[in-house]
């Protein structure tokens, strides 16, 4: 039997189980006139049964699908004559691996000798019994949780209760998941990182200069070590973001600002959602658009005044990354701007300042903290971006600062690294991660202080 | 007296500076609105033109014997080893009887795509009684000639220069004048999957993919983030456990996208061994992304049901959780909806975690199911506009409209339900 059907099975149990919960609570008082006499409503002893059915059932069929497959193969392995099981590990992998392919029928890279045949009939053969096995053990568990639920229905059964306490353990794995996503992201990324950080000591990683991850497939190939020195990846980074910031955190405060105190209610009303579409266009489009449109267009402006321009320069990926980023400066700023009282700007130009005076010397200095706090998650926005500069950017880890040449950076050599097979043991793929580590620590310090900024700042004025 | 009227000489001098300065002011203001807004006029305007011939695609229509002793050697319809191509290449030499050396008739061949041979296929495979007719087709000519006549091919420029020969696009220009060449409506972008061949290349597998792993991030991550949401709003106790939460839903919502990426690689491929390249672990990486999106919108539409429903639900009795289920939450769910189709939208273009995890493969099958592998809409943008070809800029710019096109409906659903069933309370 198919898990989905065992699952479309469980819940038709399930729902079965409900109304034959409900109206036995209510048989057992006597009618569906006499509901009074119960502690909770009838259909919570529906739920109870439900609840008892499906739970234990589900969870026996999550357990299974974990071990299942590790244990088919090693009984699969177990039952090889003893030369293939003594092969060393990484071998033994391969081995049961043409086992499975044979098994669901691909094609594989070697013979498909007496042997293998035989094994992986055994393979699909233990595979067919173990899914037997399960669906008479779920739906054994699922009858006799019903049959436990059902015996225990009476009257004085807090029913609710007990559904409710079920219910609200459930709310609060749903909330945990967000702590465990974060778990997840820093467990994963460390532990990849650690074990770069033993084959590639971390000061090389951390200052060393040239950045060739390359690993020679011969011993005596050359560059066979390939080296690891992300420092040109960083300032690649930083240039990008630098030049991205250098457009959008302008354009954004201005545009913020001439929203705020001197668009009519109607130009507001249009520029504002116009914006927001700049917000919402995917960035494989802004890449696309930087890469066939913007970066040519750069080329020859630059060539014109007589720049030599790298055609992926960090300029147009920089440019397209400004535009994209002006809508989060522009909105965080109108939220600072708001959340000045309107007394302290009243108060400036009774004074008799002007509008632009007003702006400047009153309002700006008193949102500043929280313009600072919007700057710094645009930053990480910017540190973190990667469909642009994988577009637009090079791969060329060049340790420059002029915005003519082409730059790669970090996001870009994640990529790049970890597109198409990994073996997770070489320096190359563990280098992805150790750079995801990077890329997660200064984004995470950016965001935990940007965003306790912007609401520390809102609050005040309030 | 003096006093005052020199402060009013003093005030009155700085005036037209001040004034100036004012103008400046606001004129950077509306030249900086200005840059965005011209930027989406650019933006759209380049694409439209750009993507506006990809749905127009050149055919030639040939004259095919369908002649028995190449379909059905011994008798018997052979589709597995026939030579379809051998027949299209036959129509085309009647076409043009004069091209007789063997260079000339290879570079002829280049003209029609070798998409022609599979229609002929399927023609024949279909209707097996067509066996020993000629029948009329009009079938996919090649990209450079697409490229010729939309104009993407210079046919002034010199002969190295441009993919075509001068005698190709001689060939081109017959076949033109007599009617052979037509440019319709290109069916294939909508309902191929992936090929190398541009004139072959289609969307569908990318869409399909999409749409089964939006499937699986909707279902996930719906209605967990609206319990995260319920119980953080209405059930957690102020203490640190809760308080870290929030700080990271907080911070996972600004978390860059590519860190999920290899979260799903390290975790869900690595570990849990589920299938590279499969909607299900796309879904699953974009359910961990779009989480934090769903439980702030959500959050915040709970936050908008007055208090006094609850009270008035607590004083008829109800329990806590009833008061939840049967009373805030049914008013809160247009909101929540807003907010989960937008955090479907943001899932929808999502791409650089989806290179991650494998979803880059060429692939040519349209996917089937959950575990099939498959690209997205997004990633086969990226796949496209790495081609060389000229024809694939045009499709990637089709590709885009199409993608923005899903976004803006989700988007307008998403601001209609708001208008509908927004409360005022």
């Amino acid at each position: 039997m198919q898990s989905t059907t065992l699952i479309l099975l469980l819940g038709f149990m399930a729902i079965a189980a409900f109304y034959f919960g409900r109206g036995r609570s209510l048989s057992l008082v006597g009618g569906p006139g006499h509901g009074m006499a119960l502690h909770s409503l009838p259909g919570y002893y529906g739920y109870y049964v439900a609840i008892w059915v499906a739970l234990p059932a589900l969870a026996l069929l999550l357990l299974w699908m974990v071990i299942e497959p590790r244990l088919i193969i090693s009984m699969v392995v177990s039952g090889l004559p003893e030369s293939y099981r003594s092969l060393p590990a990484g071998e033994l992998n391969l081995l049961v691996n043409n086992i499975q392919n044979l098994a669901s029928g691909d094609v594989i890279s070697v013979d498909a000798d007496e042997m293998l045949q035989a094994a992986a009939a055994r393979f699909n053969a233990y595979a067919v019994k173990s899914q037997q096995i399960l669906a008479v053990l779920a739906l054994g568990v699922a009858g006799l949780g019903g049959a436990h639920a059902w015996r225990q229905i009476h009257p004085d059964l807090r029913a609710r209760n007990r559904v409710e306490r079920v219910v609200r353990w459930f709310l609060i794995a749903a909330s945990s998941i967000a702590i465990f996503t974060t778990v997840g992201i820093v467990l994963s990324v460390l532990f990849e990182a650690i074990r770069f950080f033993q084959k590639v000591p971390m000061t090389e990683f951390l200052f060393g200069l040239n950045w060739s991850p390359q690993m020679a497939i011969r011993a005596d190939q050359v560059g066979s070590s390939g080296s690891f020195g992300a420092v040109p990846l960083f300032t690649g980074t930083l240039l990008i973001t630098s030049i991205a910031m250098v457009v959008a955190v302008p354009v954004g405060l201005m545009t913020a600002i001439y929203l705020a105190e001197y668009s009519s209610s109607r130009v507001r009303g249009i520029a504002k959602p116009l914006l927001e579409v700049l917000a919402g266009i995917p960035t494989v489009v802004y890449g696309f658009f930087a890469a066939l449109t913007v970066a040519p267009w750069v080329r020859r402006a630059g060539e014109s005044v007589g720049f030599e321009v790298a055609s992926e320069s960090a300029l147009a990926a920089g440019l397209v990354m400004g535009i994209m980023i002006i809508p989060l400066v522009s909105s965080l700023a109108d939220d600072a701007i708001n959340a000045v009282p309107t007394a302290m700007r009243d108060g400036a130009l009774g004074l008799g300042s002007t509008r632009s005076e007003t702006m400047t010397k009153v309002i700006l200095p008193a949102a500043l903290p929280g313009i600072v706090g919007g700057i710094l998650l645009a930053v990480s926005r910017a540190i973190g971006e990667t469909m642009i500069v994988v577009m637009a950017a090079g791969l060329a880890a060049n340790l420059t600062a002029n915005p003519f040449e082409a730059v790669t950076t970090v996001t870009v050599q994640i990529v790049t690294l970890l597109v198409g097979d990994q073996e997770f043991d070489s320096a190359k793929t563990l280098a992805a991660f150790a750079l995801g580590l990077m890329l997660f620590i200064v984004t995470l310090f950016l965001n935990v202080i940007g965003l306790g900024v912007v609401r520390k700042y809102r609050e005040q004025y309030d | 007296m003096g006093r005052r009227d020199k402060t009013r000489q003093k005030v009155e001098a700085g005036l037209p500076r001040r004034r100036r300065k004012e103008l400046v002011f606001k004129f950077t203001g509306m030249l900086a609105t200005a840059v965005g807004i011209v930027f989406l006029g650019v933006f759209f305007s380049s694409l439209i033109a750009q993507s506006a011939t990809a749905f127009k695609q050149t055919f030639l229509k040939l004259e095919i014997e369908l002649t028995e002793d190449v379909l059905a050697p011994g008798g018997e319809l052979d589709l597995t080893y026939a030579d379809f191509d051998g027949l299209v290449r036959a129509a085309l030499r009647a076409e043009l009887p004069e091209v007789s050396s063997r260079s000339d008739r290879r570079e002829l061949y280049r003209i029609v795509s070798i998409g022609a041979g599979y229609q002929v296929r399927d023609l024949v495979a279909g209707n097996p009684e067509l066996l020993g007719t000629t029948q009329t087709l009009w079938v996919p000519a090649s990209s450079n000639v697409d490229m010729l006549i939309k104009g993407n091919i210079d046919s002034n420029l010199d002969e190295s220069l441009r993919p075509m020969s001068d005698k190709q696009v001689e060939w081109v220009r017959r076949l033109q004048e007599a009617g052979r060449l037509e440019t319709r409506f290109n069916r294939a972008l909508f309902t191929n999957g992936d090929s190398r061949e541009p004139e072959l290349a289609g969307i569908k597998g990318a869409v399909m993919g999409s749409l089964y792993m939006l499937i699986v991030t909707i279902v996930l991550s719906f209605p967990i983030g609206v319990a995260a949401a319920i119980y953080l709003e209405e059930f957690a106790p102020r203490n640190r456990w809760s308080d870290l939460i929030e700080v990271n839903i907080n911070n996972l919502a600004a978390v860059p996208s590519i860190v999920f990426g290899l979260l799903g690689l390290a975790v869900f491929i690595n570990w849990a061994a589920l299938p590279r390249s499969a909607p299900l672990v796309g879904g699953l990486v974009l359910t961990l992304l779009t989480l934090p999106v769903i439980i702030i919108a959500s959050r915040a539409s709970i936050k908008a049901v007055p208090p006094s429903i609850r009270e008035a639900a607590l004083g008829l009795g109800a329990s806590q959780m009833q008061v939840v289920f049967h009373h805030v939450l049914p008013l809160a769910l247009p909101g929540m909806l807003t907010g989960a189709i937008i955090g479907m939208s943001r899932a929808l273009g999502e791409s650089a975690p989806l290179l991650m995890i494998g979803m880059v493969a060429f692939i040519v099958d349209v996917p089937g199911g959950f575990t099939d592998p498959a690209t997205a809409l997004p990633v086969q943008i990226y796949l496209w506009a790495d081609s060389p070809e000229r024809a694939f800029a045009e499709r990637t710019s089709a590709a885009i409209v199409v993608l923005l096109g899903f976004l803006l409906v989700m988007n307008l659903t998403a601001v209609i339900l708001r208008k509908r069933m927004e409360r005022k309370w």
